[in-house]
């Protein structure tokens, strides 16, 4: 009940923010903090009694009863569909990560919008709520329900308060998400079909279709149909041209749900779906896998190198560290899927901060042109230290979050493959070149004309505390990483023991 | 004939009562109100009598077969029905003169439409159609004012006369080979009439389904479509996209099940090429649409290409025949609840005539609920889960993949990949800023606002709690 409560607060939340727009304009971003807020206590609360997550027990994917919450029941018997939502150490930690780049969003849309807030903060709070069922749900039919529905609030947030080219990019995004949706959708269904023949019963449940046996040629299609969908959504190279687009026309807290949470539903997806699902066909697809996850490393590292908009390097750098959770998940071991667990935490407030930060130059100067910047430390000192800070972390600086997590993906990928592994850490140089790179053209060297004439407003303090939580957030990820990976291993060890890839060289 | 017989033959009783009272009125005193009031009371009546009728079972003879999935459609179609006269209701009401036989013409033409899907016989079939689309042509150019309902209906008539004579020359060279005229004698007979002259019933069905894709507007006779959804008053296209197009599919289906059409496969494979043809032509065109009318035309030659799917995959089915079923009962609920709900908004925004794109600027923030209606519409044409086209379409695939008609799967998810595209311009344009001719005050909708919002709720309920709807259908 309380996954279905978490869910339910964020729906009604978002109706009452959309109602109170009437009464004050500034109301609804108050009422979308509260809500998030409220919705995180709820949440911590009520993990605090549980006494599987506080003895660390293992969930097994087998067994529903041994994961942190576990909640089922009929929706549409005729199909043996379910609404069926569990929790378990991944799904947790995604969902604490959503709440809080919730709030982060909301911060982001303070004085961001001004056209109609109300519906802003309600399509925000209806997108937080697809994704969290995101996370929770168990049965397939139910997951492709939020896997479409998060689509269509996200959708607006791009289509109606987005910059110059809005309708394009939402419409990419839309389309080259739900085109692949499709592809997910025919696979569940074949999955289904498949495991009726065998059992003779109509079931979605994630449980009861991990033991589907079929034959390999079936398999290796249906986890393509898995795979693409969720690869799009990483985005993985080469489905990934939606994402330049759409994180650059975003407004602000678009872009901070988009890249902090929504890019990582694609990674949760494989993690939770694609591989248990279709062991052996993940194993022998698992070297391209990698290989795209490499391409996309240095690809969305090259890419990045030559852009002059703010925000489109940022999302290559994105396509760049998905391709680091791509590696990791097809490595496929403790070490290479605690990194690419951690790579998503770390990524999401890494580029949420930088994202807020290219929002607030763009407010400012009205350009995301970085050929327009230069030399605004000088005028913004706080947001000049706040973006150095972001930036070496994005950089995998040793003591935050991002390098904890690119290290382990590594390590692990090493013992797989080394040559891999060392194609991978290439990303991390070229990562730094472009990272400076965004903080010379913007921050230092000669002011720029343009920025010259206007005095220009540093941080206040709302930036400044949102900034300071995502900073302390990822120094904790880097100097004490143990509790999160903790409660990940819950998950893990059991998803390890069931669906062992055997990747070896 | 019997009082049971009666009972199961009082819709159609029912029906033909009302258009008798509404001559008899225009001939005491003709009133647009009056007449409104009778039509709808003849209406409700005749659902009501669709339940009574539904618990007898019983033989009405060669003619019609009232069965209960028969007596579902019929119920349906008379909702449809219902919905046009809600919209009809101020359609002619600027115009000075009297219109009351406007809706003498919409009961015939349910008339014609109910006896089309309890039609168990060529004679009774063509019977149904040419009730229905005579009255049909009437309606389309109702209108005094303006070319284009005028040219619709001529276009409408040309081609369905077309397509009339071709069904009536695919009976006959039917009937030469098998020598009955019943659907079920037909089926029974087409064993051994293929044995002796195989060219004579193939080249029969063919024309008859041929006949039969003009009135679905099935590539590659789609052509007339979108000059008559264009054309025609609103409320008219209403009924045309839903009611005519839902009783000729049913009627289609019905002679392919029992005339037992589905053994040849031959048939089968033009009838897939159609398919394949009418959801990627059909969805091409949709594209580049800036009338919205066109727009819905060219996605009901895809939707009904994703019907003929179901049909197709009937043979292939196996043990799950049940399934293939319900999965055409579910896609048409759905098909035409869905378009219900889009034209209703777009008779209610866009006005009579005017259903450019541009009509619809900014709707979200001048008419919220009209354009969440729309909105959700085209989600659910688009199949989008928690509305009533995804359960159509998540029907369809599980169908498709119990069939293994991989060709039929693929172009089907293809035409749905195309569609995204221009139902989401639909949801696009009326998110923009309103448009400078549509900054002035908002039209005041009064009581058209519910049945907008009705027929969203029930888009909203089939897709997101659909069980009752799964049972009821499972039942017939």
């Amino acid at each position: 009940m309380v996954m279905l409560n978490l869910l339910l607060i964020l729906l009604a939340g978002g109706f009452l923010a959309l109602l109170c727009e009437r009464i004050d304009k500034s109301l609804p971003r108050i009422v979308a903090l509260a809500v998030i807020i409220a919705a995180l206590i709820y949440l911590i609360t009520s993990i605090s009694g549980l006494s599987a997550l506080n003895a660390l027990q293992a969930s097994t994917p087998s067994d529903p009863s041994s994961w942190f919450m576990h909640f089922k029941t009929p929706w549409i018997p005729a199909f043996g569909i379910h609404i069926e939502l569990a929790l378990d150490g991944i799904s947790l930690l995604m969902i604490l990560l959503t709440l809080l780049l919730g709030a982060v969003a909301v911060s982001a849309s303070w004085t961001d919008i001004q056209y109609r807030q109300g519906v802003f903060e309600a399509n925000l709070l209806w997108t937080l709520a697809g994704v969290l069922g995101v996370f929770m749900a168990l049965d397939l039919f139910l997951f492709f329900l939020f896997w479409e529905i998060m689509l269509i609030p996200m959708y607006f947030m791009i289509a109606i308060w987005g910059h110059e080219n809005r309708g394009y990019a939402a419409m990419k995004f839309f389309i080259f998400t739900q085109a692949s949706g499709l592809l997910m959708l025919v696979a569940i269904l074949a999955l289904v079909a498949v495991n009726r023949e065998v059992t003779g019963v109509y079931t979605f449940s994630y449980f009861d279709l991990l033991q589907t046996k079929m034959d390999e040629t079936t398999a290796y299609w249906l986890m393509l149909g898995f795979f693409i969908s969720f690869v799009v959504k990483l985005p993985g190279f080469p489905f990934h041209t939606w994402l330049p687009d759409a994180h650059t026309q975003a407004p602000t807290a678009g872009s901070v749900i988009l890249a902090g949470i929504l890019l990582k539903t694609g990674a949760y997806g494989l993690i939770r779906f694609a591989v248990p699902l279709f062991p052996d066909a993940s194993m022998h697809f698992a070297p391209v896998a990698m290989l795209l996850g490499i391409v996309g490393i240095i690809y969305g590292a090259i890419a990045a190198l030559s852009q002059t908009d703010f925000k489109r390097l940022v999302a290559y750098s994105s396509v760049s560290h998905m391709g680091f959770i791509l590696l990791g998940v097809y490595a496929w071991n403790t070490l290479a899927l605690q990194g690419a667990i951690m790579q998503m935490i770390a990524h999401g407030f890494s580029t949420a901060a930088l994202f807020m930060i290219a929002g607030a130059l763009q407010e400012r100067l009205h350009t995301r042109d970085m050929r327009e910047m230069g030399g605004l430390w000088q005028q913004m000192p706080r947001m000049g230290a706040v973006a150095m800070f972001f930036i070496i972390a994005a950089l995998g600086l040793p003591g935050l979050g991002n390098f904890v997590a690119e290290f382990l993906i590594l390590l692990g990928v090493f013992q797989i493959n080394e040559w891999m592994a060392v194609a991978g850490a290439m990303g991390l140089i070229t990562g730094a070149v472009y990272s400076l790179i965004l903080m010379q053209r913007s921050f230092q060297g000669q002011p720029n004309t343009h920025s010259d004439k206007l005095p220009l407003a540093d941080f206040g303090p709302r930036e400044m505390l949102t900034m300071s939580l995502m900073m302390i957030a990822l120094i904790a990820l880097g100097l004490y990483p143990q509790p999160i990976l903790d409660v990940s291993q819950t998950a893990l060890g059991g998803l390890l023991d069931s669906t062992a890839l055997g990747i070896t060289q | 004939m019997n009082s049971d017989q009666l009972l199961v033959l009082s819709p159609i009783i029912s029906l033909s009562l009302t258009a008798l009272i509404l001559m008899i009125q225009a001939s005491i005193k003709r009133d647009h109100r009056i007449a409104w009031w009778i039509s709808t009371l003849g209406l409700l009546t005749t659902l009501l009598s669709i339940y009574s009728a539904s618990n007898f079972s019983q033989d009405v003879g060669p003619l019609l077969k009232v069965d209960a999935w028969g007596l579902w459609f019929s119920a349906l179609l008379i909702f449809c029905a219902l919905i046009t006269l809600a919209l009809s209701r101020d359609i002619f009401h600027t115009q000075a003169d009297t219109k009351e036989e406007y809706y003498l013409l919409l009961i015939l033409s349910t008339l014609g439409a109910v006896v089309l899907v309890q039609a168990a016989h060529t004679a009774s079939l063509l019977l149904g159609m040419e009730l229905m689309g005579i009255a049909l042509y009437a309606m389309i150019a109702f209108p005094k004012s303006g070319d284009l309902p005028l040219e619709a209906a001529v276009k409408y008539l040309v081609l369905s006369a077309c397509a009339s004579a071709m069904l009536l020359f695919g009976f006959a060279l039917l009937y030469g080979a098998t020598g009955d005229l019943s659907f079920a004698g037909m089926g029974a007979k087409a064993a051994s009439g293929y044995l002796n002259n195989p060219l004579l019933v193939l080249a029969g069905a063919a024309i008859v389904l041929a006949g039969m894709g003009f009135k679905l507007s099935l590539v590659p006779f789609h052509m007339w479509t979108p000059d008559v959804y264009q054309g025609a008053p609103t409320a008219v296209t209403t009924f045309l996209a839903t009611l005519s197009k839902g009783a000729m599919f049913v009627a289609m289906v019905r002679l392919i099940l029992d005339g037992q059409l589905y053994r040849y496969e031959s048939l089968m494979n033009a009838l897939s090429v159609v398919a394949v043809a009418s959801m990627l032509v059909g969805n091409w065109l949709a594209l580049r649409q800036q009338q919205i009318k066109r727009l819905i035309a060219y996605s009901s030659t895809a939707h009904f290409g994703y019907l003929l799917v179901a049909i197709i995959a009937l043979p292939h089915l196996g043990d799950t025949q049940q399934l293939g079923r319900a999965a055409i009962s579910f896609y048409l609920v759905a098909y035409i609840v869905t378009t219900l709900a889009a034209l209703t908004v777009i008779a209610n925004v866009g006005g009579e005539e005017d259903s450019d794109m541009q009509a619809f600027d900014g709707l979200f923030w001048r008419h919220p609920a009209q354009a969440i209606t729309l909105a959700v519409a085209m989600l659910s044409f688009a199949g989008i889960p928690l509305t009533a086209g995804f359960m159509g379409k998540f029907y369809l695939i599980t169908l498709t993949l119990n069939a293994q008609l991989w060709l039929l799967l693929g172009t089907l998810m293809i035409g749905s990949a195309i569609a995204i595209y221009y139902y989401l311009r639909v949801i696009f344009t009326m998110s923009a800023e309103p448009h400078q001719l549509n900054k002035g005050s908002p039209t005041v909708l009064g009581w058209r606002n519910p049945v907008a919002l009705l027929l969203m709720l029930a888009v909203l309920a089939i897709g997101s709690w659909p069980q009752p709807l799964i049972d009821l259908i499972g039942r017939l």
